[in-house]
């Protein structure tokens, strides 16, 4: 009998405490979404609640946006502390610099450096293209192309013939 | 995007080779792809690939701005076709040769200065710019 009453006590105090942490958690959960849905930049942020502790998860966009998702979360009535899943998606990599890339004399210059051994070889700049005829190796080809590539300078190399 | 169809080998293959920061864009005609590549190998396969997809790279279609990753104090090889590498006084043709790389000789890199001349030192403790299409990391 004793261990009967025992074991129901148990049982009652177990149901008592999870009767009573489990729509706290549930209002913690609520009013977290709450709070990160009224910035769109962190609705996204996925919550979990376990006896007050929250844990964020989902993409941010930058640490700052990751940091404030912490901070609101935090600041909920009812969050005992925070584990911060979140993840900061890497930035997209600028377009290509040669997108933007003008000829000036610099360019110019440095085009005529990398040309300057290659004998027979001449190049103009006609419009936003260096124009190039001789004749030239395979290898040499393959030289002005990663020269011209490294300078950003657009190219007409149809003026270039295989050196017999 | 047909210029992204014809060079889709070649953006497959640099993102398998992990080319860092790889960017795309079609522009006028033109396809602009830029980033940096892990090795000199790498970039060299990738320049193969460039040659096989537009023979004699004639089309005037690509522009492939891939540098190789180098950071200060890498080892670089001199790849002039045969003759000494110059080493000027200030980052122009117009500096002072302050020293001479021969062909194949490995210096260390200094800092990138810019697109075209990067700071060198040779095994001599020679110092002084040269042209960087003509040094090759390793």
């Amino acid at each position: 009998m004793k261990l009967t009453k025992l074991l129901l006590a148990v049982v009652v105090s177990a149901t008592m405490l999870f009767v009573s942490c489990k729509p706290k958690d549930a209002d913690i959960k609520a009013n977290v979404e709450k709070a990160l849905k009224a910035d769109p930049t962190m609705a996204s942020t996925t919550v979990d609640v376990k006896d007050g502790v929250v844990t964020l998860g989902g993409e941010c966009k930058d640490d700052a946006c990751k940091a404030h998702c912490e901070e609101t979360a935090k600041a909920v009535k009812g969050v005992k502390s925070v584990v911060n899943n979140c993840t900061v998606a890497a930035p997209p990599p600028p377009p290509p610099a040669s997108l933007s890339t003008t000829i000036d004399a610099a360019k110019m210059q440095q085009v005529k450096d990398g040309l300057k051994d290659m004998a027979g070889v001449t190049v103009e700049f006609v419009g936003d293209k260096a124009v190039l005829k001789g004749a030239v190796t395979k290898a040499q080809r393959m030289t002005i192309m990663q020269l011209l590539a490294s300078a950003k300078v657009l190219s007409d190399v149809t003026g270039l013939t295989e050196k017999k | 995007m047909a210029l992204q169809d014809k060079y889709a080998e070649l953006l497959q293959t640099a993102t398998t080779l992990g080319v860092a920061n790889l960017a795309s864009s079609e522009q006028n005609g033109v396809l602009h792809i830029s980033g940096t590549a892990k090795s000199t190998a790498d970039y060299d396969a990738l320049w193969a690939l460039y040659d096989k997809i537009d023979p004699n790279m004639a089309s005037g279609d690509l522009m492939m701005n891939i540098d190789i990753k180098a950071d200060a104090g890498a080892q670089l090889k001199v790849t002039t076709e045969s003759t000494n590498l110059n080493i000027r006084s200030t980052p122009s043709t117009e500096g002072e040769i302050v020293g001479k790389a021969a062909h194949d000789e490995v210096v260390t890199l200094v800092e990138k200065t810019d697109d075209s001349w990067w700071k060198i030192r040779t095994a001599d403790g020679e110092e002084g710019y040269a042209f960087a299409q003509y040094l090759s990391p390793l």
